[in-house]
């Protein structure tokens, strides 16, 4: 009920008045309860038994089609319009509706199971000092509960004590945000005292203020006030609904929001509704056919008013009028007659059959084994089940780079310690080595706790570490305490590591097989093994990193009492800070940084330092004041951690490398073949991501030109684009013309359209961040748009997700092409929620692509099978089913617009009304769908062999206002020869035994008869593959006709309801007459004859690439595919087939001890951050931080305003 | 070229992943089956000169004996048709045509006389023809009772509201209820032959045997049975507006009365189109040899039916028919002409192909 009082409540625009602020009190439920917040129960169902029928329908009524399909039995209701019996529409419509009720309702039940599941869930609770076992659903606001590990947490909860020191709690947030790494929060020193005595925590009557409800996972402020103290609240000392407690034994919390109001409701049932270009056209026909319905209604009612006043009037004689109607008024009721009558045009099934279509042809995609990854079980998804068709007409994709083209797992790969290379090899002749897998590997079996799936290939730097080497040893040692990975360790011995990026996990696991063994921590300790030796080492503070600072810190004290300072991060900001001592080092390790950097690996750059002990005391003092500050917190911190960090000495750096995934240059080759334009977008560096260009063939050396933007200033950009641009076309107009239209439903939306242009040969574009800064601007953005879109390939370097998320909103605005946006992180769920179709790859980096995505998979290389097989049939299919269904429907409809002339514009139907009734629903509907679920020009091979065939679904070749004119002309053709043949041949004449056959029933089973032949031949030749499934369907369709006929028209029928079945004795009086017979095949040869004329002189003058591959599949069998070519090497020192980027996670809880207790760590939303490589410009690059709106929904074009 | 980029060897191998419990879970993988995959077994028909062209030629060669067939069958029909409407002043049944009453108890009668130039052989099929009569109309066409023409009782009492303004009348049921009813066809036709010798024979007609079989045993019923006394069935009722009799003294052959008369039936099964032809009685049992010899013939109208304030025409229609039904050259007609296109469209396919087809269909594929 609570959904109709909340809909009436809207109505009438007395919703509960919307709340400030929250303000309750712990173990108060009276109090509480006067606020009238909502408990704990949640209900995500929309309907319940007695409001299903009401809510569903009118739900159901308010969608144009169904509200315009209850107008007209209305219609019908009344006397001396109704030219059809009622049950023509009731028919149709109750069986539509009542299929998207079965389906809503099931769709609800389900929901109202897990309802029931969640709301039945147990916890304890704290009621009058005791605990007690208690349903979900009755928690209310205000009650103290208690989680033990591995529960769900039940509500919003200000976290209050745990059992782990200084209250801190692991938390995992896949239900919540998709990742699975550990969180900690950490509750209040004040509440953390009480841990769990029953009795103090019973007394507890803190009060809490705190936001109102509201959708953002990453903000929480407020206060708690104990006795007479206020302390403040962040997002740190919550635990929000959604997440399970991990590795916490027990821990109480007091409920701050509960059921409806907690952030993971808040943040679920928003959906952004996207809809294909093919639905857009689709809404645009449909209403250009209630214009024509209405045109020839009109017509007809003209008709109407000149036969009555010249026939009618004198045909009274027999035919009286009703009283009081006169020409005008029965003109004017004959135009609702009409209507009726000629309905059909809007096809009531045609929504309903999209729909199934849409949805069997996401099926296909989820049960795909070619699009089936082993290694990780996962099978590709369509997420979205409506966006199929489109997925042939893609013309841009939009690519994210590590972890889509990219593997994203990191191996610790080469290094340099101290000024020497390690991680290359070379033969005696001093050659490096090509490492291939059969290079023999390091043996780190002496080392018991060594990751076995670590490959190292250079025996000589184990040895230079075991040999003691210091620097080596300081290297590895940083490594081992510089982070912020979380150990496991369920048996003895057998290390896991839970890290934050995998670039991270990578440099711990090298330091652990290196004989530097991180084994575990506590908030104010870091155990490690150097070689063999438990070393522990008082941790005083880290110094996270974020993606200003593009570093990360730590200050520990050894065993020995030696204070150091271990920082590890971007080279450039590395080298910023070291002591001039080491500038030579800084040379030498510049230079392999670079080498690295080319050959696209992942760059860090490794510093330490120590400290006395007076200087860090007093450091420590200061940081505290600054950790505690109310106001300028963060910036007092950043100023103290700049100030610490300095007179940095170098140790060297690390390269860790990133494969390409399987396929990827192979695919985008493919894709590349198919006209579909790959823009790369990455956070990486323009070297790597050049690097990866090319590794996965965007990049080619038969290229004419590739151009690198790398401007400072907007002019340069300026400058440098249109250089490239009249390069690429020197003739070419220097104002881009903009196609200003109008488009979509009553012509509403504006449109700006900037057409291709031509250019000769292939090109490259290269861009890096800072220039796209520029390049998006509003005036420059044109001029990007136009030069970007005449190369092949583009490359964004350094993009942040909001410049991802507006690059395509650009392409979109003024391409009016259809987009793709694949990626796999956080950082790309901007783009993929912008572009028209989302892909998400089920990789490493976290759930959240895939959970705003569309489509998801497991590898970048089924992208070819998603588009070129599954969109490419998808989209033939869907535009072969539309162009058959209007064509079906306007055949049908537009005969009675012919016999009108001919029964005094009276709205007589040609065919029996059961025929009308069953025409959508039975005769045709299966085969159709057949058609429209089984047909495939050509196999999925031969469509790999000719990407081309995609082509014509990007250029909308296969349905268009155009074709869709055509279809309505062939109609028109169709329905002339479907009257005028039968009424000439059946016009005066008489059955072979002198009786009546030109009688109105028989003529009607004639003309439906003819009818429903000519539609299943022009099926027939509609369809391309015949399985055993069409077969059946076109023939059943046919058999059930004549049986459903026979029937209708039987004896037994009449005798039970005479009224309804008038037709008595038709079929069989008129079906075996032979001219009847002669008619038919008539009429489906006039009909198909010009289709099939005029096929084929186009397969013999301008055979489209279609025709010509069906033709070679005809005359040739598959060649066998290609062998594999291996992937082309380039120069040595820039292999190929790696890419790298780095994007360390962000800001990490894991190891804030009591010492960074006031450590705000909310601030930290970067989700993505590069490291800086010395060939980067020295201006600093800068990045946004995202927005907090996002999450509240605001659309990327919004924020253009905020972008610098 | 490459075909396809991906191992499809390490996609195949059935595996199943050891979950982190240690035991076996099932496997996402989706099934191996050719539904699932779509790679059902299918025919692939295309458009290719070695189909279409001989289909062109084969529908040709076939359509036009058809259509030679039909025209000579159509041809070889004999039908004679008048117009005795009375629009002329010349026209014997002027007179008649004047007089618009429906119930004139005076029956006018008119004599038309016409010359058969062939023998009629066989059964020869009286039709009356009527033009410009829209019993299309959709007030028309639904202006009827099916349930009270079944015989049923409670309809013949209360007709059904379709039937308005025609189902009651001085506040008694009409009988049969409805336009179409009220207006049956009501001219007597009568045919006579002018013997050479000057005797002038009427010929028999039989107006049995014209309705549909299911019409006159399933569709029309009288109240009350086979056996049923009609004049007593029928009590209560009241005659169409229009009629001169009730419908229970139609004939006097008590199969052929009521609702079950077969003229009747033939004028309720409504025509498709404005103009159309009834099938009035049939010529079986003429003790003549050809049934309709050579000769003047005398048609005698007893005019009743007024068409002419709605500007229609009547015609009486003599026709012999054969296996294909009346004549009507159109299918003849239609057959040669599509036949003859079909191979003429062949031809030039055929050229079509020559010069360009192979030319098209040969080059590669350009990538």
């Amino acid at each position: 009920m609570g959904s109709v009082v909340s809909f009436f409540e809207r109505l009438l625009g007395t919703e509960k008045k919307k709340e400030e602020e929250r303000y309750l009190r712990a173990n108060d439920r009276p109090f509480n309860l006067s606020f009238n917040y909502d408990n704990n129960a949640i209900r995500t169902s929309k309907y319940n038994i007695f409001t299903f029928l009401p809510l569903n329908l009118f739900e159901q009524f308010r969608r144009l089609a169904n509200a315009y399909f209850l107008f007209l039995m209305v219609l019908q209701l009344i006397p001396q319009i109704s030219s059809l019996s009622w049950f023509t529409t009731a028919v149709p419509l109750i069986l539509v509706l009542s299929i998207t009720a079965v389906k809503d309702a099931s769709d609800d039940i389900n929901r109202h199971k897990s309802d029931n599941q969640v709301n039945n869930r147990t916890v304890s609770v704290l009621i009058n000092g005791q605990l007690k076992e208690e349903k979900w659903m009755n928690v209310q606001v205000g009650d103290i509960i208690k989680l033990e590990n591995n529960q769900f947490v039940t509500a919003d909860l200000l976290l209050l004590s745990s059992s782990e020191p200084l209250n801190l709690v692991y938390v995992e947030t896949a239900e919540l945000d998709g990742e699975t790494n550990l969180k900690v929060k950490q509750a209040l020193t004040v509440t953390g005292e009480m841990e769990d005595r029953i009795e103090a925590l019973a007394a507890f009557n803190g009060e809490v203020r705190c936001e109102p409800p509201n959708n953002r996972l990453d903000k929480f402020k407020g206060t708690l006030s104990l006795d007479g103290h206020l302390h403040s609240l962040d997002n740190d000392k919550v635990l929000l609904r959604g997440c399970t407690l991990r590795n916490t034994e027990w821990c109480f919390g007091l409920v701050i929001f509960g059921g409806p109001d907690t952030k993971l409701m808040q943040n679920s049932g928003k959906t952004i509704f996207k809809r294909t270009s093919v639905d857009h056209l689709m809404n645009v026909l449909v209403l250009c056919i209630f214009g024509f319905l209405a045109c020839m209604c009109s017509a007809m009612a003209i008709g109407n008013a000149i036969w009555e006043v010249r026939e009618g009037s004198v045909f009274t004689v027999f035919l009286p009028r009703e009283t009081g109607i006169d020409a005008s008024l029965s003109s004017f009721l004959t135009f609702w007659s009409y209507v009726i009558v000629l309905n059909t045009v809007v096809p009531i099934s045609l929504y309903v059959s999209v729909e199934i279509i849409r949805l069997g042809n996401s099926f296909y995609i989820d049960w795909d084994r070619k699009m089936y990854h082993t290694k990780s079980d996962t099978p590709a998804q369509a997420r979205t089940t409506t966006l199929n068709e489109e997925l042939g007409q893609i013309k841009y994709i939009f690519s994210d780079k590590t972890g889509t083209l990219t593997q994203n797992i990191m191996t610790f790969n080469k290094c340099s310690i101290n000024g020497k290379v390690y991680g290359e090899l070379f033969d005696f002749s001093g050659q490096r080595v090509e490492i291939t897998e059969k290079t023999q590997t390091v043996d780190f079996m002496q080392n018991p706790l060594a990751d076995p799936k670590f490959i190292f290939h250079d025996q000589s730097l184990l040895d230079t570490v075991k040999e003691g080497d210091p620097e080596a040893q300081s290297f590895f040692r940083l490594l081992a305490l510089c982070h912020t990975v979380m150990p496991e360790e369920k048996e003895e011995g057998k290390l896991f590591y839970q890290a934050q990026s995998p670039d991270e996990g990578a440099l711990v696991t090298a330091a652990r097989n290196f004989g530097f063994v991180f084994r575990s921590r506590t908030p104010e300790t870091i155990t490690i093994w150097e070689m063999g030796r438990k070393v522990t080492y008082e941790l005083l503070a880290v110094l996270d990193f974020n993606n200003v600072r593009k570093r990360m810190s730590v200050i520990v004290r050894s065993p020995e009492g030696k204070l150091t300072l271990f920082c590890k991060g971007a080279d450039t900001i590395i080298f910023e800070r070291l002591h001039p001592s080491c500038n030579k080092l800084k040379q030498i390790t510049t230079g392999h940084l670079c080498e690295y950097a080319g050959e696209g690996l992942r760059t860090l750059a490794l510093a330490y330092k120590n400290l006395d002990e007076d200087y860090m005391d007093d450091w420590k003092q200061r940081h505290h004041e600054a950790s505690t500050a109310m106001d300028g917190r963060e910036e007092r911190l950043d100023e103290l951690y700049e100030e610490i960090e300095k007179d940095l000495l170098l140790l060297g750096a690390t390269a860790v490398e990133d494969k390409l995934q399987d396929g990827v240059p192979q695919t985008i080759e493919q894709l590349a073949k198919a006209d579909i334009k790959i823009w790369v977008l990455t956070g990486d560096k323009q070297e790597t991501a050049e690097n990866i260009g090319y590794a996965c063939n965007m990049l080619r050396e038969e290229m004419k030109d590739i151009f690198v933007v790398a401007a400072n200033t907007p002019e340069g950009v300026k400058e440098e684009l249109l250089n490239a641009r009249r390069k690429m076309c020197p003739d070419a107009a220097d104002e881009p013309e903009v196609i200003k239209s109008r488009a979509g439903l009553f012509w509403l939306k504006k449109t700006e359209f900037v057409q291709d242009e031509k250019v000769d040969g292939e090109y490259g574009l290269i861009i890096n961040g800072h220039s796209l800064a520029f390049a998006l601007d509003k005036n420059l953005q044109l001029e990007l748009l136009r030069t970007a879109c005449m190369c092949q390939t583009v490359i964004c370097c350094r993009v942040t997700p909001l410049q991802k998320a507006q690059v395509v909103q650009l392409v979109k605005k003024y391409k009016q092409a259809v987009t793709l946006a694949i990626g796999d992180g956080a950082n790309d769920v901007s783009m993929i929620k912008a572009a028209h179709i989302g892909v998400g790859i089920s990789g490493q980096e976290g759930m959240q692509a895939v959970l705003s995505s569309d489509f998801s998979f497991a590898q970048f290389r089924y992208l070819q099978r998603l588009l070129l097989v599954h969109g490419r049939w998808s989209y033939l299919r869907m535009c072969k089913f539309l162009r058959y269904f209007f064509y079906k429907n306007f055949t049908f409809t537009f005969v009675h617009f012919w016999y009108a002339f001919f029964c005094g514009f009276s709205a007589q139907t040609v065919y029996d009304e059961w025929f009308i009734t069953l025409y959508n629903l039975v005769y045709t509907a299966l085969p159709v769908l057949g058609m429209s679920l089984f047909d495939q020009d050509v196999n999925d091979r031969w469509s790999f062999q000719y990407p081309q065939l995609y082509t014509p679904g990007q250029l909308n070749q296969y349905f268009s206002k155009n074709i869709f004119v055509r279809c309505m002309m062939h109609s028109c053709y169709s329905s002339l020869i479907l009257f005028f043949i039968p009424w000439a041949a059946m016009q005066d004449t008489v059955r072979d035994d002198g009786k009546d056959i030109a009688d109105y029933q028989s003529f009607a089973l004639l003309a439906q008869t003819c009818l429903l032949v000519v539609v299943y031949i022009q099926l027939c030749l509609d369809t391309h593959y015949w399985t055993a499934v069409n077969q059946f369907f076109v023939w059943g369709s046919l058999a059930a006709y004549f049986a459903v006929s026979f029937t209708m028209y039987s004896n037994g029928m009449f005798l039970i309801f005479s009224s309804s079945f008038p037709f008595i004795g038709t079929a069989r009086n008129s079906l075996n007459q032979p001219n009847v017979w002669l008619t038919i095949l008539l009429t489906s040869l006039l009909c198909i004859l010009p289709v099939v004329t005029y096929r084929f002189i186009l397969i013999q003058l301008q055979p489209t690439i279609n025709d010509k591959v069906r033709y070679k599949v005809r005359e040739e069998t598959l060649p066998a595919p290609a062998p594999r070519r291996p992937p082309r090497r380039r120069i040595s020192t820039r292999r190929s087939g790696y890419a790298f980027s780095h994007a360390q996670g962000y800001g990490d809880l894991v190891t804030s001890g009591k010492f960074l207790l006031r450590l705000n760590l909310k601030t930290r939303p970067a989700l993505f951050s590069q490291t800086d490589s010395p060939l980067a410009e020295s201006q600093p690059q800068h990045y946004r931080t995202i927005p907090e709106e996002r999450e509240e929904g605001k659309s990327p074009t919004q924020e253009e305003a905020s972008v610098e | 070229m490459m075909a396809s980029s991906y191992n499809a060897k390490d996609e195949d191998g059935h595996i199943t992943v050891s979950g982190p419990g240690g035991g076996a879970l099932r496997s996402k993988k989706p099934e191996n089956t050719a539904f699932k995959q779509q790679r059902l077994p299918a025919w692939q028909p295309i458009l290719t000169a070695g189909t279409v062209l001989p289909a062109f030629f084969i529908i040709g060669l076939i359509f036009i004996p058809i259509g030679i067939g039909l025209y000579v069958t159509s041809n070889n029909i004999k039908e004679f048709e008048i117009d005795y409407t009375g629009v002329d002043m010349s026209s014997p049944c002027f007179n008649c045509s004047q007089n618009y009453s429906w119930n004139s108890t005076k029956p006018c009668t008119c004599t038309i006389p016409f010359y058969l130039e062939q023998p009629y052989e066989g059964n020869v099929y009286m039709y009356y023809g009527l033009s410009n009569f829209y019993q299309n109309h959709r007030r028309y066409v639904k202006s009827r009772d099916d349930s009270q023409l079944h015989g049923d009782m409670d309809s013949l009492l209360k007709p059904s509201k379709e039937c308005e303004p025609y189902a009651m009348h001085d506040n008694k049921p009409i009988a049969p209820c409805g336009a179409i009813a009220n207006s049956m066809f009501n001219d007597t036709l009568e045919l006579f032959y002018n013997d050479p010798n000057g005797t002038k024979v009427q010929i028999s007609l039989a107006n049995t045997g014209i309705a549909w079989f299911t019409d006159k045993y399933v569709k029309f019923k009288n109240p009350g049975g086979d056996n049923a006394n009609l004049t007593a069935v029928f009590q209560g009722t009241t005659k169409p507006v229009n009629w001169r009799k009730p419908v229970y003294e139609l004939d006097k052959n008590a199969s052929n009365n009521g609702f079950i008369n077969e003229d009747f039936i033939v004028w309720m099964r409504t025509a498709a189109l404005p103009t159309f032809r009834k099938l009035y009685r049939t010529i079986k049992d003429s003790k003549m040899v050809p049934t309709l010899p050579r000769g003047n013939y005398t048609l005698e109208v007893v005019y009743n039916y007024p068409v002419r304030s709605f500007e229609g025409r009547k015609r009486m229609i003599l026709s012999t028919i054969s296996w294909m039904g009346g004549k009507n050259p159109f299918l003849g007609i239609a057959y040669i002409t599509v036949g003859s296109v079909c191979f003429f469209l062949g031809v030039i396919l055929l050229v079509i192909h020559h010069k360009c087809g192979n030319r098209n269909n040969s080059t590669d594929i350009s990538n």
